[in-house]
């Protein structure tokens, strides 16, 4: 085998378009990472670790065939369901919520793990079932959704459990749930908001989404993130101030910004016009999953590679409205740019199962 | 289902999924839409308000740190406090040789290397602290030294601080604890509970004692001054302010003067002491044995002096009064005997006739009584005063283990008393479900027999006993005991009094109970276990003392003090309220290794019962007292 040859069969299974969305997503967000930290290079060089051993896991994702891929399906869920079983009863209670299960060799968060794990199971709950699907087999499907966000809503952690009934939500409706049912859904969902303000959320949780409303409420804590930020995003204007030059970054107004508030420095180092990029760069990323989804081979990869995409895309105007207070402080991290490896891992093994589904189709069309 | 059919589901599938993909699409583009409007309102439309806002920005946000609240005592005298002195402090940024500018610095303030070692531990602790202090409690003439030569050091600034002072050092320190710089398990505690807001600017928190305990009172809540800052980052103007509120004053049920004879009391012994008010379980004396200076931890111990504490064999941070657990011994028995009264299993005149040893029928294991030969004959009261092993023996045997644990849990004994401290422990009362849990075995009645004296698997913490004896001396109406009596504003308005309502009413009977305080008060009169205790005193003591075993003796194997190690010597006790007719105090002493309870426990108990219902200062703090007198003069 000549080294070319090699090579091939090393990259075969990676999709060119997806890779070039990523890599140039990961590019700018080191770059930005460096301003951030005061250009320092100890974060970036820490966040490029992050990063190979998360490019790592996506390649041997992506070069997964299918079937092994749902056979992953009911152990991942069951496995996260008896982790979350587990934190519920003895988890370990760190900063006032009990999220962490300590397994003697190392503490896990095992809502992270059904980030991947909530779709996945879906997908493969419809695909069992696809050709007699009926509408209890999508109550089913609800269940399996509604079960662990249960477990993890009452850790407490909204965020999270927000994203993940995104995720289970999206494969509901591109399995076809009827739009009469989701109207009802959505109906009897608003019609229980005050009971659920009243009762099932917390004083901070309701605070923060207060604060949304009038961020000068809180001028020390959850409030000052949003005014310095959209300080920030505002003050860059439509070139931006420069890269290193940010003030609201530089001098300090700008609280967790190499985390879920970056997008606040890359705002106002690169204005609306570095926002149009970046927006650019997030829809290629976003168009090549749809395009996937559409190409996919059978009914398992498609609610599977529609659902990472819209998780994707979900994730990237979350954190985007919330730090241009459009939306509540909730702490989500921008995709594949804010410091942190493991929302890294996640979104990679995502896109290693989108790579996967574009590149293994053609072996098991059938 | 034909194939044709099957054919046309898949397509019609197709066709949906597609369908519901082109949905998908619009919902991205429209959140894409959102997106863009709002760079566009932000970025262009608004940009001159924002850009002003930047530039100008400068509204720096600044917290004004609360006050700390007092720590008093139950008389006013001040047990931890706040004075303002100047520290000097280097900013992180601005320096890039860390090394070299705190040489140049000790050329102009002494830097020791005890200050260095506690910087370098802050440095590596610290993220978002843009300055650290290098020296605190500057003198006044090095205040004035570097002040004529700051241009030299850009990086470094003198700071006015409020620091935190704990004039009794380690007398109170297991009481009152300490506070100490918040570190990154702290800092993400706060964020959870929602905290942080309220934190911005504190850089203490309370980490042991009541300085942990009482947290959310001492700490007040932070002020916010809105400043116009330049672009260097330095104030211009004030805009707003809304002033701190400082943190609220505790006033303690401890009597200091009492805690320090108390503490004195115990010479060179370790070990702890608590006396509590029965009638409401107010804490007067709470002492561990030895203590440690809080001081130093307050802006991080260095490693060095942290390792002398931590390794020193005396434990002098390990808090015994609160989480020392140690076999009751003979404290028990006043307990056992109203058991035994409560289950009717022996009568107070039932005698038995000790020949000092004791055997289960059929078992050849002899459980010995201290005193070679025996005690003759014996009933519940002399078996009391006398502190006869035998006679318990029999009656826990007679009552059974499940009688005795429901009984002796009424008092308190194997769960926690709820002390307004975090950290206590339970002890262990045990019981046959404890014994099947913890060792898979089944409870044997030789393990009863032990339990009758206080030995076996049980244990206590000096808290617990002291709880339990303030309980008996207020005929069985239980308080839980407390340290903190009222919380106070700091402009001294009273905001809440610490509960003192009764926990529980255990309607012990009266002739029982009258039947076993009188056996207490004859154990400090001639014929007792403790008869140095109450020479001479015009108030009568009801008593009992105590040996906790360190190490186990073989059978057949005697007991002698002298030849023993003296770390590996037993523990002494003595329970004591007096005066005994209408009990004002209640308390508890434990000397590690002090051999018998008569011996050493009960003098100290002595003295802090003298100064307290007397008024009698001991000798050896009369000397001090003196002194301090005459210097004045």
């Amino acid at each position: 085998m000549t080294r070319r040859q090699l090579l091939q069969r090393l990259i075969a299974h990676l999709d060119r378009p997806l890779l070039l969305g990523i890599g140039l997503l990961l590019v700018t967000g080191l770059l930005v990472l460096y301003s951030a930290d005061n250009a320092s290079l100890d974060r970036p060089l820490r966040q490029l670790l992050n990063m190979s051993v998360a490019l790592a896991c996506m390649w041997l994702i992506a070069n997964l065939p299918l079937h092994y891929l749902m056979r992953t399906a009911v152990p991942i869920y069951l496995l996260g369901m008896v982790l979350l079983v587990g934190v519920a009863l003895f988890g370990e209670i760190s900063h006032g919520a009990r999220r962490w299960l300590n397994l003697g060799v190392a503490t896990v968060q095992p809502s992270e793990l059904m980030k991947i794990g909530v779709p996945l199971m879906m997908a493969w709950y419809f695909e069992k079932h696809e050709a007699t699907l009926t509408l209890k087999n999508y109550f089913i499907a609800a269940m399996l959704l509604l079960m662990p966000i249960a477990l993890i809503a009452r850790q407490p952690d909204l965020g999270t459990s927000i994203l993940i009934l995104a995720s289970g939500f999206y494969v509901l409706f591109l399995a076809g749930l009827s739009w009469r049912v989701m109207g009802t859904v959505f109906v009897a969902a608003l019609a229980s908001a005050p009971f659920i303000w009243k009762y099932m959320l917390h004083e901070y949780q309701r605070h923060r989404i207060m604060m949304l409303f009038d961020p000068s409420q809180d001028a020390l804590g959850n409030g000052y993130h949003t005014i310095q930020a959209t300080i920030a995003v505002g003050s860059g204007g439509i070139l931006g101030k420069g890269y290193l030059n940010g003030t609201q970054t530089h001098l300090d107004f700008l609280p967790e910004r190499t985390t879920d508030f970056i997008f606040a420095v890359f705002s106002e180092e690169f204005g609306l016009l570095g926002c149009l990029i970046l927006l650019g760069m997030y829809s290629f990323v976003i168009w090549r999953g749809f395009r996937i989804t559409a190409n996919a081979s059978t009914y398992f990869t498609r609610l599977m590679a529609g659902s990472i995409t819209l998780t994707f895309a979900t994730y990237a105007f979350v954190n985007m409205g919330m730090v241009c207070g459009i939306l509540p402080v909730v702490g989500v991290p921008l995709p594949l740019i804010s410091y942190g490896g493991t929302s890294m891992l996640t979104l990679l093994l995502g896109f290693g199962m989108l790579m996967s589904i574009e590149t293994h189709k053609k072996l098991v069309r059938t | 289902m034909n194939k044709y059919a099957e054919f046309k589901n898949h397509q019609r599938e197709i066709f949906h999924f597609q369908l519901r993909l082109v949905v998908s699409i619009g919902f991205v583009l429209l959140l894409l839409a959102i997106l863009l409007l709002r760079f566009f309102y932000l970025q262009a439309f608004r940009h001159n308000y924002y850009q002003t806002l930047a530039e100008s920005n400068r509204i720096a946000i600044v917290p004004i740190v609360p006050n700390r609240g007092l720590i008093l005592d139950r008389n006013g005298v001040v047990l931890a406090r706040n004075y303002s002195g100047y520290t000097l402090e280097i900013n992180q940024n601005k320096t890039t040789d860390m090394e070299a500018t705190i040489n140049e610095l000790s050329t102009l303030v002494e830097i020791t290397s005890k200050d260095r070692r506690r910087f370098k531990k802050l440095l590596a602790e610290s993220h978002d602290f843009d300055t650290l202090m290098i020296r605190n409690r500057l003198t006044d003439e090095e205040v004035a030294r570097f002040a004529a030569q700051q241009y030299r050091f850009p990086a470094v600034e003198i700071k006015a601080r409020l620091f935190r002072d704990y004039p009794f050092g380690e007398k109170t320190a297991h009481l009152v604890g300490y506070i100490g710089r918040i570190n990154e398990a702290d800092a993400a505690q706060l964020e959870a509970n929602d905290l942080a807001a309220n934190y911005r600017g504190s850089d203490y928190i309370g980490k042991t004692g009541l300085e942990q305990s009482y947290e959310s009172d001492l700490h007040g809540t932070t002020g916010i001054e809105q400043v116009e800052v330049d672009a260097g980052g330095r104030p211009v103007r004030m805009l707003s302010h809304t002033a701190p509120v400082s943190g609220n004053t505790l006033v303690l049920s401890i009597d200091s003067k009492l805690q320090e004879i108390a503490e004195q009391s115990f010479g060179n012994y370790r070990g702890a002491l608590v006396a509590i008010d029965p009638n409401n379980g107010e804490v007067l004396a709470f002492v561990s044995k030895p203590g440690y200076d809080p001081n130093p931890f307050i802006d991080g111990i260095d490693s060095q002096s942290w390792d002398e504490l931590n390794n020193s064999p005396d434990v002098p941070l390990n808090n015994r009064a609160l989480r020392g657990q140690y076999p009751p011994g003979s404290t028990i028995k006043p307990f056992m005997a109203l058991a035994g009264l409560k289950f009717r299993t022996r009568k107070p005149e039932q005698t038995i006739s000790d020949p000092g040893v004791f055997s289960l029928p059929g078992s050849s294991r002899q459980y010995r009584d201290w005193k070679a030969g025996g005690h003759g004959s014996v009933n519940m009261f002399k078996a009391i005063q006398m502190s006869c092993d035998t006679y318990f023996y029999g009656l826990a045997t007679e009552l059974g283990i499940d009688n005795i644990f429901d009984y002796l849990s009424r008092f308190g004994f194997g769960n926690k008393t709820g002390i307004d401290l975090e950290g206590e422990s339970s002890g262990l009362l045990p019981s046959q479900d404890w014994k099947m849990k913890r060792f898979q075995q089944i409870w044997y009645p030789g393990d009863t027999v032990s339990v009758g004296i206080g030995q076996g698997y049980s244990l206590v913490t000096p808290t617990q006993l002291a709880f339990a004896t303030a309980t008996l001396a207020n005929d069985g109406m239980a308080y839980k005991p407390h340290l903190v009596k009222e919380v106070r504003s700091s402009f001294g308005e009273q905001k809440r009094l610490i509960a003192s309502e009764p926990l529980n009413d255990l309607h012990i009977e009266k002739a029982g109970l009258d039947l076993v305080k009188k056996a207490m008060v004859a154990v400090t009169q001639p014929g007792g276990t403790a008869v140095y205790a109450s020479l001479g005193t015009p108030y009568h003591i009801a008593g009992k003392t105590g040996t906790a075993q360190v190490v186990a003796m073989k059978q057949g194997e005697k007991y002698d003090e002298k030849k023993v190690d003296e770390r590996l010597r037993d523990h002494a006790w003595f329970i004591a309220f007096a005066p005994a007719e209408e009990p004002r105090i209640a308390l508890v002493v434990l000397a590690e290794n002090g051999g018998h309870g008569g011996g050493t426990a009960a003098p100290i108990a002595r003295k802090v019962l003298d100064y307290y219902l007397l008024g009698k200062i001991p000798k050896p703090l009369q000397e001090v007292t003196e002194k301090e007198g005459s210097e004045h003069d």
